[in-house]
């Protein structure tokens, strides 16, 4: 897959950005605003497509390896499957970080509020665990359907061209 | 106002759909379906499933696009090469 034109590439880089933040925002408001894990997830995953699409699969090849995007699925499932242990003690995946202070654990005010963002405890571990897992399988769908079409890409042998049809 | 938002958007869902069918070019076709789930997402959150519209704008806007735009790059290197039976 050749890269596309200069304007593509530019706008892809600018904008493959604020898709980044705006995914990882959706993971870590995931039990106040709608969304979560899954859809913050393929959010992030769609910056790699972006890339993906307007850099060509050489130049993201390069620094995107498979091994990465395995290592993040291994421990987005890792963390969601110890946090359900962890809470053993009362039942399997009791939220024994909620109303405990902390990071995770602020008490929520008595009353209409606007809602608290670090008071869900477990919850939003297990949303950034879901978020890390959604980001390493559909990266991997990605670069892995690229890596299946290189099979035919040397006998092609094209250049850079402009928009490739 | 609820209503005619319905409508419009439905009336130009099925223009999309019909667009996607009606292409000889593929990545035209391709574009046409991104379109179409895009405005299929403006619908789930015009019938208030905020939840449903993110997934289905990630999800079928931006990577089954995706998708299909490196499938059709493989179909055009199996044509050049001589392979495969398109059109």
């Amino acid at each position: 897959m050749n890269p596309l034109s200069v304007v593509v590439r530019t706008i892809c880089d600018v904008f493959a950005w604020f898709m980044g933040i705006y995914g990882i925002y959706i993971i870590i408001h995931g039990h106040l605003t709608p969304g979560g894990g899954f859809q913050g997830g393929a959010v992030v995953a769609t910056m790699a497509a972006f890339l993906l699409v307007s850099h060509g699969g050489k130049k993201l090849l390069s620094f995107a390896k498979p091994g990465f995007y395995s290592g993040i699925e291994t421990a987005g499932l890792l963390i969601f499957i110890t946090t359900g242990f962890l809470g053993l003690s009362a039942t399997f995946f009791y939220n024994f970080l909620a109303g405990r202070g902390g990071l995770f654990g602020a008490v929520v005010p008595i009353g209409p509020n606007s809602g608290i963002l670090n008071s869900a405890g477990t919850i939003s571990v297990m949303n950034m665990a879901v978020g890390l897992e959604v980001i390493g399988g559909l990266s991997l769908i990605l670069i892995y359907m690229f890596k299946g079409i290189r099979l035919f890409d040397d006998q092609t042998g094209g250049s850079e061209t402009g928009h490739d049809r | 106002m609820n209503g005619f938002a319905h409508i419009a958007v439905l009336a130009m869902i099925i223009i999309a759909g019909f667009y996607a069918v009606w292409f000889r070019d593929l990545l035209s076709s391709v574009i046409s379906l991104a379109v179409f789930s895009l405005l299929l997402s403006l619908e789930f959150f015009i019938l208030q499933a905020p939840d449903v519209a993110i997934a289905e704008a990630a999800i079928g806007a931006g990577l089954s696009t995706a998708i299909y735009i490196i499938a059709l790059r493989a179909c055009n290197a199996l044509k050049k090469s001589g392979g495969g039976d398109r059109k």
